[in-house]
């Protein structure tokens, strides 16, 4: 059999799946982050990125746009100044979204937790974060650890409904009121 | 050299103008007079200081109730370093800010080294012509290098202390 015989016959298999399992193994296998970084934090990111490390063998592909992310890694200090521009970048990613809090800072203003006026003590103070990955910085083997874990809560939280969606409607509701 | 320096400034612009000079340390300095500074600023880019390598501003405490503001210069020509240090008095709560002399005219490298020292210290740099904050936002309030700083409790609604 030559190779146009065989593409065309449509024999072979037929998966049957359930629609929420195809959707959660499609999602957590093309986990897209958006292409950001805050400060040395995002060199190990980087670094993650680079085929010595390879996160594209697990999906992982920085997109430039946060209309086009699936996960937002926060990899450095969040500044005052930076934070309400990271609640925006968060508000515009399409559901379902998730976050990686990469490194000490980001996790909880890090050496900056007592004396830094500027920092702000801890990413989930403005954000729902789902991974906090510990180091300063932290290895791209944490990171990547980082993924792996957010895939393994993927996997276990079968329905992902956006909740964004709800809050509107909530909000409409009390304004016509 | 400071001792030539010290002369050309006294020369033209008089004995009072120059507090102290000091050449024992390791970056030697001349203390001057406030006011005077834009027109020392002009004499030493005459004497061929033409890089203006850092500005710094000081706060020396509510108890000793000044600050101080430090140039170094540095001559690419003759290869020389001076500081020139100045001192004014720190404001009290409703007072406003203490006041410099600009030399962004003479140096342009210090329009930003004079927006970071009214961001972060408190010094306002009179004839600067954009005088803005540089690093923390716009609507930023107090100076947090000052000694007596006190963090606001939440900036855009987000908690400041840990």
């Amino acid at each position: 059999m030559n190779f146009a015989e065989r593409i065309k016959t449509g024999e072979g298999g037929i998966i049957v799946a359930k629609l929420d399992d195809l959707l959660t193994w499609a999602r957590l296998s093309s986990l897209w982050p958006m292409s950001f970084g805050l400060a040395c934090c995002a060199i190990e990111m980087m670094g993650a990125y680079t085929s010595n490390y390879d996160l594209d063998r697990i999906g992982v592909f920085p997109r430039a746009s946060p209309r086009q992310s699936d996960v937002m890694i926060v990899a450095g200090t969040v500044t005052f100044k930076m934070a309400d521009r990271i609640r925006r970048l968060y508000e515009q990613m399409s559901e379902p979204r998730y976050v990686i809090s990469m490194g000490s800072c980001s996790n909880c203003g890090g050496p900056y937790w007592e004396h830094g006026y500027h920092v702000v003590k801890g990413v989930d103070r403005i954000i729902p974060v789902d991974v906090y990955v510990q180091g300063c910085p932290p290895r791209p083997e944490a990171l990547i650890g980082g993924f792996l874990k957010l895939q393994e809560k993927i996997k276990l939280k079968q329905n992902d409904a956006p909740k964004a969606i709800e809050t509107l409607l909530k909000m409409q509701e009390n304004s016509s009121i | 050299m400071i001792e030539e320096i010290k002369n050309l400034i006294v020369s033209r612009l008089g004995a009072e103008t120059v507090i102290e000079t000091n050449d024992k340390v390791l970056q030697p300095f001349i203390f001057v007079q406030v006011e005077k500074l834009a027109e020392i600023g002009q004499i030493l880019y005459e004497y061929d200081f033409d890089h203006l390598a850092c500005i710094t501003g000081i706060d020396n405490g509510v108890a000793s109730g000044t600050m101080e503001v430090v140039y170094h210069f540095y001559s690419i020509l003759k290869n020389l370093t001076l500081v020139v240090k100045v001192k004014v008095a720190r404001n009290q709560a409703d007072e406003p800010l203490p006041s410099v002399p600009t030399l962004s005219h003479i140096w342009q490298s210090a329009d930003w080294h004079e927006r970071e020292v009214y961001d972060l210290v408190g010094i306002h740099f009179e004839g600067h012509q954009d005088l803005r904050r540089i690093l923390l936002p716009a609507d930023w309030q107090g100076f947090p290098l000052r000694k007596d700083y006190e963090e606001q409790t939440t900036y855009h609604g987000i908690q400041v202390k840990y």
